[in-house]
C-alpha cells in the first residue's frame, strides 16, 4: 500500500478510504493528526515505544494502530462506520496517532 | 529528398541530448557515436540508458551499473545503465537496511512487500532519472549527458512523469501520496520542477528523434515528435539511420530494398521537412565496439567488409512459421505472445500468425500491450473470425478509475469519495490499470486464440515483475475480490499447454542476445519460451549488392548461435521485398518456408 487510500495495493479497502478521509477531516478541524506508513517511515516505529513493545510481542498483525491523546483505541484493524464517529467525538480539541 | 549526413558537432550540441524512436532504430549505437565525437573533441560526456533492457554494456563492450563507469579506451566518457528493477532494489534497501536488528523480521517482511510492484518500481526508476537533470549536483562533472532511452511507450511515460508527479503534488490535499509523505518531498518536488523547466529549455536539452527509412519507425517519430513537443520539449531534430542505395540495381532485392526506404521517406516528407533532419547511412556490419561506433559515423561506407562467396555455407535445420502455428493450432485456445527487442517485427509476426489461425478457423483476438503499437497498421484489412484491440494506457486508467469508483462508491461517503478520487489521479494508477488490463487480455486465451503482441524487451520484463510482486502479494490474503484474471494471470503465462512464448529476433547479435538474456529471465520466473523466430533474414537472397552480401555473411553465425545454443525451435522468415502490411501479404509471409535444399 502506497497511497493513503491504499489504491495501489491489491484490494481497496473501504474501510481504510472511509478513514482516510476522516483523518483529513480531523486535521481539518484542528485535531493533530500523525500518520506513520511502515515502508515509508519506519523510524517512527522504533522511536515510539508503545508502538515498538506492540510490534515485538504482536508483530504486524497489531497493525494498524490508532492512538488517541496517546493510548491505543484500536489494533489491527481500521475503525468501522460505528468507531469513527466516536473515534470523530472522541478527538475533538486532541491528538490522533496512526501506524499502519 | 536530399538530406545532410548527420554529424553532431561539439562546438553546438546542447548539454542533455536524449536519443529515442522505435526500437530497433539505432538510438543505442548513435548515441555511443555521438558521445564518441564529444569526447574525442575534448567534452567530458555522461551516457545514460534509461531502458530496462539497455544494450549499453554489449556496444560499449563495458559492464556498467546505476552508477557512472568508466569506458576503458575513452578518456572522457562515462556511462550508466538506469535499471528500474535494480533501482527499486536499491531503494528498498536504502529504506529497510538501516531497520535490520531493530524491527521484528514480519515488521521488515511487510515493508519489503509494501515497496515491491508496479508503482515502487516506476518511481524508484523515475527518481534516478529526475536526479541526473533536475538536480544539477549530481552532474557537474560532465558537459554533456546523453540519455539513450528505451523505445517510445516506456520513454514518453518517463519523460511525462516530472510533469504528472509536479501536478499531481500540487493538487494534493491529503497529505500522503505513493511517493510517500508530501512533507518530506520538498527535495524532490524542487527535481521534477527543474526537470520539467530542463526538457522545455531548447538551449539545454535537444531531443534526437531516431528512425529508419520505414514507415512504421517515420510514423512513430511523428507521433513522438507531437507527443514530446505537447510535453514542451521543442529542440527536435531527426535522424534517418540505415539510409541504403543499392550498387546492383539489376537485383531485386538490393533494388526493392533502396525503393522502400526511399518510398518511406516520400510518405512522410511533411514532417522530415518540418524539422532539422539528417541520415546515416546503412553499414555492411553491425555496430559492436568502440571501433564499430567510430565507423557509423565515418566516411568509409565499405569499412569492415570484403564480400566473400559463400555459397557452401550449409544453414542450420529451420521450420517455417507454418508449421509452428500448425503444432499451436492443436490446443485449440490460449494465448500466444510474440516478445523480443524492438524493431524485430513482433507485431508483423503476431499479426501473421493471428492471421493464419483465423484463416484455419479458429476465434482469434489479436491485441498489444504496447503503447506505441501498431497492430491495426499491420493487419490493415479485416479477417473473418479475427478481433482486434490494444491497450490504451489512457482508456485503461479511464476505466479503471471509474470501475473503482462505481466499486466503492456505495460504501463511502463524500469525504471518503473525494479522496479516493484524488488519489486515483495519482500518476500510479496508470501503472495497475495497463497491469489488470495485461491479465484480462491474457485471460481470454481460455475460449480462444489470444495473440499478444507484447511492447520491447524493457517493458514486458516490468510486467512480469509486476505479475510476480502481485502473486506473491496475493498469496498473503485470505479472501480476494481481484478478478479472476489477475489472480490465475502468473499460473497462466507459466502454463505451457496454455501460454505460447515467441522469441522474436533478427540474424544480428543485439537482438539475439538481448532475446537470450530475455529467455533467462523468463526461465528464472518460471516460465518456457516455445519457440525462437528468425525474422528479416537475408539467407538465400542471392543478392549482388556488395552491402547486402556482407550483411548476409554476417548472418551465419547468429543464425547458428540461436538453432544450436538457444532455442528447442526456430522458425525462419525472408526479409520482404514489400512491407507485410494487409491479411494477404501476412497470409504469405507466414507461408514462407525454408529449404537447406533450395541453395542457389
Amino acid at each position: 500500500m502506497c497511497c493513503s487510500t491504499g489504491l495501489c495495493g491489491t484490494e481497496i479497502d473501504p474501510a481504510l478510504v472511509s478513514f482516510a478521509a476522516l483523518l483529513t477531516q480531523l486535521s481539518q478541524q484542528g485535531v493533530k493528526v500523525e500518520r506513520y506508513n511502515l515502508g515509508q517511515q519506519p523510524m517512527a516505529f522504533i522511536q515510539n515505544p508503545a508502538v515498538k513493545a506492540l510490534l515485538d510481542t504482536e508483530g504486524v498483525a497489531a497493525l494498524p494502530l490508532l492512538f488517541v491523546d496517546g493510548e491505543v483505541r484500536l489494533k489491527g484493524r481500521y475503525p468501522t462506520e460505528g468507531e469513527r464517529e466516536t473515534l470523530s467525538r472522541a478527538a475533538a480539541g486532541g491528538k490522533v496517532g496512526v501506524s499502519s | 529528398m536530399n538530406l545532410p549526413l548527420y554529424r553532431p558537432d561539439p562546438a553546438s550540441a546542447t548539454r542533455y541530448l536524449f536519443f529515442t524512436g522505435k526500437g530497433g532504430v539505432g538510438k543505442t549505437s548513435l548515441s555511443c557515436a555521438t558521445a564518441l565525437k564529444l569526447t574525442d573533441a575534448g567534452k567530458r560526456v555522461l551516457l545514460v540508458s534509461t531502458d530496462p533492457a539497455s544494450n549499453l554494456d554489449e556496444v560499449l563492450e563495458t559492464t556498467l551499473t546505476n552508477q557512472p563507469t568508466a569506458v576503458p579506451g575513452t578518456p572522457g566518457l562515462h556511462a550508466l545503465n538506469i535499471n528500474p528493477v535494480a533501482a527499486a532494489e536499491a531503494y528498498r534497501e536504502r529504506v529497510i537496511g538501516p531497520m535490520r536488528g531493530l524491527l521484528p523480521e514480519a515488521a521488515l517482511r511487510s515493508m519489503e512487500e509494501q515497496l515491491s510492484g508496479s508503482c515502487t518500481v516506476e518511481i524508484a526508476a523515475f527518481d534516478e532519472f529526475s536526479g541526473l537533470i533536475g538536480n544539477p549536483d549530481t552532474t557537474q562533472a560532465y558537459v554533456h549527458i546523453i540519455f539513450d532511452t528505451a523505445p517510445t511507450g516506456h520513454t514518453l511515460r518517463l519523460m511525462s512523469l516530472a510533469k504528472a508527479w509536479d501536478q499531481f503534488l500540487d493538487q494534493n490535499t491529503s497529505g500522503t501520496s505513493c511517493l510517500g509523505p508530501l512533507a518530506g518531498l520538498a527535495k524532490q518536488r524542487a527535481i521534477y520542477e527543474g526537470t520539467v523547466k530542463t526538457l522545455a529549455d531548447a538551449s539545454a536539452t535537444t531531443l534526437v528523434l531516431v528512425s529508419r527509412p520505414q514507415l512504421a519507425a517515420l510514423h512513430e517519430a511523428e507521433r513522438t515528435s507531437g507527443e514530446l513537443r505537447a510535453l514542451g520539449v521543442g529542440n527536435q531534430q531527426l535522424v534517418i539511420n540505415g539510409m541504403f542505395a543499392t550498387n546492383c540495381p539489376a537485383d531485386v532485392i538490393s533494388h526493392a530494398m533502396q525503393e522502400r526506404g526511399l518510398a518511406a521517406l516520400a510518405a512522410t516528407q511533411d514532417f522530415i521537412n518540418g524539422l532539422p533532419s539528417f541520415i546515416v547511412p546503412l553499414k555492411p556490419i553491425n555496430i559492436l565496439g568502440l571501433g564499430g561506433l567510430r565507423v557509423l559515423l565515418g566516411d568509409d561506407a565499405a569499412a569492415g567488409c570484403t564480400p566473400k562467396r559463400f555459397g557452401d555455407w550449409t544453414p542450420p535445420a529451420m521450420e517455417s512459421l507454418a508449421s509452428l502455428v500448425a503444432d499451436i493450432e492443436r490446443l485449440g485456445s490460449g494465448v500466444i505472445m510474440t516478445m523480443g527487442k524492438g524493431g524485430v517485427g513482433k507485431t508483423t509476426v503476431a499479426a501473421a500468425i493471428a492471421v493464419m489461425l483465423a484463416r484455419r478457423g479458429h476465434a482469434v483476438h489479436l491485441s498489444t500491450t504496447d503503447p506505441a503499437a501498431h497492430v491495426a497498421q499491420t493487419l490493415a484489412g479485416q479477417v473473418e473470425g479475427l478481433t482486434l484491440s490494444r491497450i490504451d494506457p489512457a482508456a485503461e486508467t479511464a476505466a479503471y478509475t471509474a470501475e473503482v469508483m462505481r466499486a466503492q462508491s456505495s460504501q463511502l461517503d463524500a469525504a471518503g469519495r473525494a479522496l479516493l478520487e484524488e488519489d486515483l489521479r495519482s500518476p500510479c494508477t496508470e501503472e495497475i490499470a495497463v497491469f489488470r488490463a495485461f491479465a484480462r487480455e491474457v485471460g481470454k486465451g481460455t475460449d480462444r486464440f489470444v495473440v499478444l503482441d507484447t511492447a520491447p524487451t524493457g517493458h514486458t520484463l516490468l510486467l512480469l515483475d509486476a505479475s510476480e510482486a502481485y502473486n506473491r502479494e496475493l498469496q498473503r490474503q485470505t479472501r480476494s475480490t481481484q478478478p479472476e484474471a489477475v489472480m490465475r494471470l502468473l499460473e497462466r503465462l507459466r502454463d505451457p499447454a496454455f501460454t505460447r512464448i515467441l522469441l522474436v529476433t533478427l540474424p544480428e547479435a543485439t537482438p539475439v542476445h538481448e532475446a537470450a538474456a530475455l529467455q533467462e529471465d523468463l526461465r528464472r520466473a518460471h516460465i518456457q519460451p516455445f519457440a525462437w523466430v528468425i525474422n528479416q533474414s537475408l539467407l538465400h537472397s542471392g543478392s549482388c549488392d556488395p552491402l547486402l552480401q556482407c550483411r548476409e555473411e554476417s548472418e551465419h553465425r547468429y543464425l547458428r548461435e540461436v538453432v544450436e545454443q538457444l532455442s528447442s525451435r526456430t522458425a525462419w522468415l525472408p526479409w520482404q521485398t514489400q512491407e507485410p502490411v494487409g491479411p494477404e501479404a501476412l497470409g504469405q509471409l507466414a507461408a514462407s518456408s525454408f529449404s537447406t535444399e533450395s541453395h542457389p
